[in-house]
């Protein structure tokens, strides 16, 4: 609006009335006020999505130069293959992030849900209801993590940190040092046959219908919008009728379902249920998570930008495999991004602060 | 509990009381753990079972140390289990190149590994102002892959460390192993500068109200960044130790540990969200849970139970916490009881 009622004036008043009306912008006010302005409509620009968007052609132009296998379909395959479980445990843990609480028991439920199915399986049950039944023990483990949390007003990571060790914990007597196997075919087979007709593997492309439905919820709804509530204002949300506590139980308990989801998933895929199944991932979700643009303060955050992390990681880690660079090694690159996501939003803050510190000592 | 009938108790020293009763309490459950299992088996109070209990314990309780004057300070320290694995292989591998190497320079180098992966967490921490969760977490990543990067495949065999270095990791001076009384003093140092020393207190009011720790002109940044010094310090002497303990190690030295760690912080009683909590607790509790992982052993039990009661042990631990404070909290807010008291 200003700068076209600018130019139209302008010739019209001629001369003398052009600078009049640029100054009052910019020199009686102190400092402030335009600066500012200025930040904002770039931040507006530069989106933590956005960001990722270009980080994402930036990292396929390296993945594809570094590795001439790389733009291929059967590696897009194993991205979908390799990232499938920490993609779906993703999810929950988004929604748990948004509201200002973290679940770190996540990889320990997929282990626990893999070895009550292959434990079920191995004492005779069909596959199908060994399934529901450790789809059931996620649901109970997630309404543990949430009546700890939510009824008796316990710190989530510590919770979670007990749990993580409870979940492992149970799994590992229940099969010790064995591995159960024979699960049908038809079924492991997810493990080496895409979805018919596309390069997707059943794990990502069931990762792709809930982050729709994600998407749709956390972005389009009442329940949603609520949750970002939450994670911004937790008094102020309660006060406004949200009911906190009973959403913050429901994402526990979701999550623990989705995460014996992904146990049964790795289960099939790897066609051996193992107690020790997924040790460590949690901090690789957290990790897409955060770099997924997420605040770990809660009220921050997207499912687009989760999907985009989840495909500029799988990706990376593809790429590096292929070109034989060591998986502890490719833990590096993790770290950066983990460091970059947190760090590059407070860039701006941060030398502002420093900018007023030096200011005020001279 | 019985303080509220001898009378006029300041409640400042009330609640000073009960958490010097939690470390009571933790004492006694490792002394019932213990007894339980000897009366089972009495092979478990035998000389070297005891010494074994105590080093088992030691490096989780050194790391401890280190990551209870973080946690106090309403932070968190995720990279000491890299930490102990670089600061090992590093010093492993200097002790191959110099053969000759004194071995008090391997101490003084792992320690100040430690340090320098400390120091920028602190650093980060600090001056960008971002979670130290999230800056940890990443430190745990880099850290480990960088070790990665440097062990290459390789791992370092006991024979080229010498035995003058591995002496303090089964060595032991009245039944009590070296490793053990290396810890008891480091604990001991650091528990009495947290009661007495201006600066360790203001970890204390750091962690309770960062924002009126900050107006009351505490330099919080340069506190948080000392806390987060010393907790890097204290996990590259451990990774030190480490090696002088199993002799050898690879890229996967010390991974897990930094779960470990605060699972035995929090059973010792220091209050995640900071603000309280003492390092002799968190020592206590890594003895706590290492006994009762030995007494599963010794008992029979299958060894695989380990970790359940490990967790169950955790999720106790903090709602017994959430317990005492709100109990804490109903009686400094009821009037009565304020009456009284004044």
């Amino acid at each position: 609006m200003t700068p076209e009622l600018d130019s139209a004036s302008s010739p019209v008043v001629g001369d003398r009335a052009g600078p009049p009306l640029i100054a009052p912008a910019s020199s009686p006010t102190p400092s402030g006020h335009p600066p500012q302005r200025l930040r904002s409509s770039a931040a507006g620009l530069v989106r933590w999505e956005t960001g990722l968007v270009l980080v994402l052609i930036g990292s396929l132009i390296f993945d594809s130069r570094i590795s001439e296998n790389f733009l291929n379909k059967t590696t897009f395959f194993y991205v979908g293959l390799n990232m499938g479980e920490i993609a779906l445990m993703s999810l929950p843990l988004l929604l748990i992030v948004l509201v200002g609480e973290i679940d770190l028991s996540v990889a320990a439920m997929l282990g626990l849900s893999g070895t009550v199915m292959g434990l079920l399986f191995q004492q005779g049950w069909s596959v199908w209801a060994a399934m529901l039944a450790s789809l059931f023990v996620g649901a109970l483990g997630g309404a543990l993590n949430g009546f700890l949390i939510t009824r008796m007003g316990l710190p989530s990571i510590a919770v979670t940190i007990g749990t993580l060790t409870l979940f492992r914990g149970i799994a590992e007597p229940l099969l010790g040092a064995n591995s159960v196997t024979g699960f049908p075919v038809s079924l492991t087979n997810i493990g080496i046959i895409p979805i018919p007709g596309t390069y997707l593997s059943y794990s990502i492309g069931l990762f792709f219908v809930l982050a729709i439905c994600f998407a749709v919820v956390l972005h389009g709804t009442r329940l949603g919008r609520s949750l970002f509530a939450i994670g911004l204002q937790t008094e102020a949300a309660r006060f406004s009728g949200i009911r906190v506590q009973r959403i913050k139980f429901g994402l526990y308990v979701l999550s623990g379902v989705i995460c014996a989801l992904a146990g049964v998933l790795f289960t099939l895929k790897s066609s051996s249920a193992r107690y020790d199944a997924g040790v460590g991932l949690e901090l690789n979700v957290v990790a897409i998570v955060l770099f997924g643009g997420v605040s770990i303060f809660g009220g921050r955050g997207s499912v687009l930008g989760v999907v985009l992390s989840l495909i500029i990681v799988g990706c990376l880690d593809q790429a590096l495999s292929q070109i034989n660079v060591d998986q502890q090694v490719q833990n590096i690159i993790t770290g950066v991004l983990l460091l970059i996501s947190v760090i590059l939003p407070n860039v701006s803050e941060a030398v502002r602060r420093i900018r007023a510190r030096a200011r005020r000592r001279t | 509990m019985n303080l509220a009938t001898e009378g006029p108790v300041r409640p400042v020293r009330r609640l000073d009381s009960l958490l010097r009763a939690r470390e009571l309490g933790i004492g006694l459950a490792v002394v019932v753990v213990f007894g339980a299992t000897t009366l089972n088996n009495p092979a478990f109070a035998s000389g070297t079972s005891i010494a074994q209990l105590l080093t088992g314990a030691s490096l989780i309780a050194l790391i401890g140390v280190g990551e209870t004057l973080v946690i106090i300070t309403r932070n968190v320290d995720l990279s000491v289990g890299s930490v102990v694995g670089l600061s090992a292989y590093v010093v492993g591998r200097e002790f191959v190149n110099h053969p000759g190497m004194p071995v008090l320079v391997g101490f003084l180098l792992g320690t100040a590994v430690g340090a320098v992966v400390g120091a920028l967490n602190g650093l980060v921490t600090t001056i960008a102002r971002v979670p130290s969760l999230v800056v940890t977490l990443a430190a745990l990543y880099i850290v480990r892959g960088a070790d990665a990067l440097i062990v290459n495949g390789k791992r370092i065999d006991p024979v080229n460390i010498p035995a003058a270095y591995t002496v303090i990791g089964y060595k032991t001076v009245l039944g009590i192993p070296w490793l053990a009384v290396v810890v008891a003093v480091v604990v001991g140092v650091t528990g009495y500068a947290l009661r007495s020393f201006r600066s360790a207190r203001e970890l204390y009011a750091i962690g309770s109200n960062p924002d009126a720790a900050a107006l009351a002109g505490i330099p919080t940044g340069r506190r948080v960044f000392t806390a987060f010094l010393i907790s890097g310090s204290l996990a590259g002497l451990a990774g030190a130790l480490f090696l002088a303990e199993f002799a050898t190690v690879d890229s996967t030295g010390g991974s897990g540990y930094e779960l470990l760690v605060i699972s035995a912080v929090v059973v010792g009683g220091v209050a995640i969200f900071g603000g309280s909590g003492t390092v002799l607790g968190a020592a206590l509790g890594a003895v706590l849970l290492n006994t009762i992982n030995q007494a599963l052993v010794a008992s029979k039990v299958s060894s695989f139970w380990n970790q359940a009661v490990a967790g169950a042990l955790l999720l106790i631990a903090i709602a017994f916490d959430r317990w005492l404070s709100l109990r804490i909290a109903r009686r400094l807010r009821s009037p009565e009881r304020a009456n009284s008291d004044t």
